[in-house]
């Protein structure tokens, strides 16, 4: 059986691949699904923990009870998000974060 | 006691009334002349009690500083002085400054100059007067600068601050050294400790060096050489002022000063370098004004060296151990020199502000009192033996001389001679002979209200001297022929002279410029000390100013932010991966920095 580390280290190589993703791609789109990828590296993180931290021979429930909570609100920002890309291109004509740079100082 | 402290209160809560409340109502000049009436019967009532009362000003470790006011002979005697013509000035000044703008700032500032005059006769110690030496320095600034919208007046009152100033400096220095020496600041500790033998037991050198440095404070207050310059330029103030503060009262406050403090240490610590320096700087500047004196043609400024010069007799009477005979003359000087300021006041007033006496002339047949009264108390300036009290003041400070330093005699025999002999061309340019311009051809005689304290000054200098019972100044005559003889020889000489040589001119037959530039001591103080120390302080202040505060404070600090601006502009790159990079940067910082420390 994956022990704990294993978990969290994928847990880390998954957010790890979203920042770098989100820092590297230029394509908005990429970005935002790899904000979703960090998210879910948080989460698999919080599922990791409350399984390898028993309370009585039982998983504690609580960190499971976040991601549900995480996954709820990812599913709303990735509504608000991509209504706003649709917006931002809309108005722009493009979803290249370069040709972004308005706040530029 | 509570008079006194009616006596103290009362000039300040008037002239805080005045200028407070009352502020344009016509009723204020009569309001600070019938306070300055009942602080002149409050003195008398007070004339020779004993006393002290005061309450605990600041305590700080074992060191009381109290604000008390002591009553003795001497401090009785100079209120009455001080009241007294503060009390006629008020009256003179009713009718000599009705026509001012600003007669209520005018009378409220002699209301706090009598406050401040009264602080200093009645203190008790030496840091209650320092406080009122300075608020004396304060309303004499206001009232030269009364008409500050004329340069001249604004420049004079700032030059009186300056060099008054520079001697409270002094003062304040001597008193500290003073202090450290005896450890008492009350003229009653300090006599104690005289009397327990501590002049005698204390390093000479440094208790000379403090008497020296107050008599610093005296010499800026009591205008004598080399801080004298300030006296006739205040004369820009207005002539009732002038009468009171810059010729009966607060330049004699140097006088009062040194005796208060001679009465407490005794003479014994007078008596030696600081004693002599004393005496010659009065002698010095009795010789130096007189000469002056000589070649002024402005009557006021005649009137201001003459003061200086009679000031710089009583300075050498203190400084000769012989401060009684100083303040005696005080005394009479202070009546005979307001009566001669009034008189150049009704006369100045009378010919339209025409101050130059070569444009006045024949005014005795035109103002009869005024010209009677000036002639008295030229009378009394000059000395004419037995019938004027300058005699006696004189003689005494002669007889000082004569048996102090036969070179201090023959300076004030020189200086009597001098002051006969330009007091006699003031008189006989500005009141005899024909007028030589309009102004003085339409001249009339002024009002009562003006002449009548010139009548009371005028009989006041002449019998003044046998007045002085309650006082005890006045020690009876011991009339030694040579100094009479020496008087009255250059007396006559000095009215002869000025008489034959001055009479029906029309112009100066004597054209000395060293006297008329006043020996050049402005020129020098401007050329030299505010030229080059000016310049050299306003070199240090604009390096302090453009390199120190601007440069680097103001101006650091300026391109400080602005460099860190544009270091983090930098990152304001606009690019959203280049915040989220730095971002997950700071995070990475953050958990490395929990984690591992």
């Amino acid at each position: 059986m994956a022990s704990l580390n294993d978990y969290l280290l994928v847990s880390g190589l998954l957010f790890a691949i979203g920042l770098a993703g989100v820092v590297i791609r230029r394509n908005i789109i990429i970005v935002f699904m790899c904000l979703e990828l960090m998210l879910s590296a948080a989460n698999l993180s919080l599922i990791a923990f409350s399984r390898f931290n028993t309370l009585e021979g039982l998983p504690d429930y609580n960190g499971q009870m976040l991601v549900f909570m995480v996954i709820a609100v990812a599913a709303a920002e990735v509504a608000v998000g991509l209504a706003i890309i649709v917006a931002l291109y809309r108005s722009r004509q493009t979803i290249h974060t370069d040709e972004l740079t308005t706040l530029k100082g | 006691m509570t008079l006194a402290w009616i006596l103290f209160y009362l000039p300040i809560v008037t002239s805080a009334v005045n200028q407070l409340v009352l502020r344009r109502n016509p009723v204020v000049p009569y309001v600070a002349t019938a306070a300055s009436a009942l602080c002149f019967l409050i003195s008398l009532v007070l004339l020779g009690r004993e006393g002290e009362v005061g309450f605990n000003w600041a305590t700080i470790g074992d060191l009381n500083i109290r604000i008390a006011l002591k009553l003795d002979q001497l401090s009785t005697g100079m209120m009455v002085i001080v009241t007294g013509v503060g009390l006629l000035v008020h009256v003179f000044s009713l009718a000599y400054m009705r026509e001012d703008k600003a007669v209520n700032r005018y009378f409220s500032g002699l209301g706090l100059f009598m406050f401040s005059m009264t602080g200093i006769v009645l203190s008790a110690n030496f840091i209650m007067m320092f406080i009122f030496w300075e608020l004396v320095g304060l309303s004499s600034y206001l009232l030269i600068s009364h008409w500050y919208h004329k340069n001249s007046a604004a420049d004079a009152a700032k030059k009186a601050f300056l060099c008054n100033r520079l001697g409270d400096f002094s003062f304040m220095i001597g008193v500290l050294l003073l202090w450290g020496i005896t450890g008492h600041l009350t003229f009653e500790g300090l006599r104690e400790w005289a009397d327990g033998g501590g002049v005698a037991a204390a390093p000479a050198g440094v208790l000379g060096a403090a008497v020296l440095c107050i008599f610093g404070g005296a010499m800026g207050k009591s205008a004598q050489v080399p801080l004298h310059v300030w006296l006739p330029d205040a004369m820009e103030g207005p002539t009732p002022a002038s009468a009171l503060i810059h010729a009966a009262t607060m330049v004699a406050a140097g006088v009062y000063m040194l005796f208060r403090l001679q009465l407490s240490i005794g003479s014994d610590a007078f008596d030696n370098f600081a004693g002599t320096t004393i005496a010659w700087i009065g002698g010095i500047t009795a010789l130096l004004a007189a000469l002056m004196a000589t070649q002024q043609d402005d009557i006021k400024r005649i009137l201001a060296y003459s003061t200086l010069s009679q000031l710089g007799y009583m300075i050498m009477a203190v400084g000769l151990l012989a401060g009684e005979a100083g303040m005696f003359h005080l005394y009479t000087h202070a009546w005979f020199k307001a009566l001669l300021f009034l008189g150049a006041g009704a006369v100045i007033f009378a010919c339209h502000h025409q101050q130059n006496i070569w444009k006045m002339g024949g005014l005795c047949g035109r103002m009869p009192i005024t010209s009677a009264t000036f002639a008295a108390g030229t009378a009394a300036l000059v000395a004419i033996p037995y019938v004027t009290s300058g005699f006696y003041s004189k003689e005494e400070i002669l007889a000082a001389a004569y048996s102090g330093s036969t070179a201090l005699f023959a300076i004030a025999v020189v200086v009597a001679f001098l002051t006969a002999f330009y007091m006699t061309r003031a008189f006989v340019v500005a009141f005899l002979g024909k007028s030589r311009s309009d102004d003085a051809s339409h001249a009339r005689e002024v009002k009562p209200v003006m002449w009548v304290p010139l009548a009371i000054l005028a009989v006041l200098s002449l019998i003044s001297a046998f007045l002085t019972g309650p006082l005890n100044a006045y020690r009876p005559h011991e009339a030694s022929l040579i100094i009479v003889a020496a008087s009255v020889v250059s007396l006559a000489l000095g009215l002869a002279a000025g008489f034959f040589l001055y009479r029906g001119k029309n112009k100066d037959p004597l054209n000395i410029p060293a006297f008329r530039e006043r020996l050049y001591f402005d020129g020098i103080y401007d050329n030299v000390i505010v030229r080059y120390f000016q310049d050299a302080t306003a070199a240090i202040v604009h390096f302090l100013d453009e390199f120190l505060i601007n440069g680097l404070l103001a101006g650091g600090a300026a391109r400080a932010s602005q460099g860190f601006g544009n270091l983090f502009r930098r990152l304001h790159g606009g690019s959203l991966q280049a915040y989220s990079f730095a971002f997950g940067l700071g995070v990475l910082l953050v958990i490395y920095f929990t984690v591992f420390f």
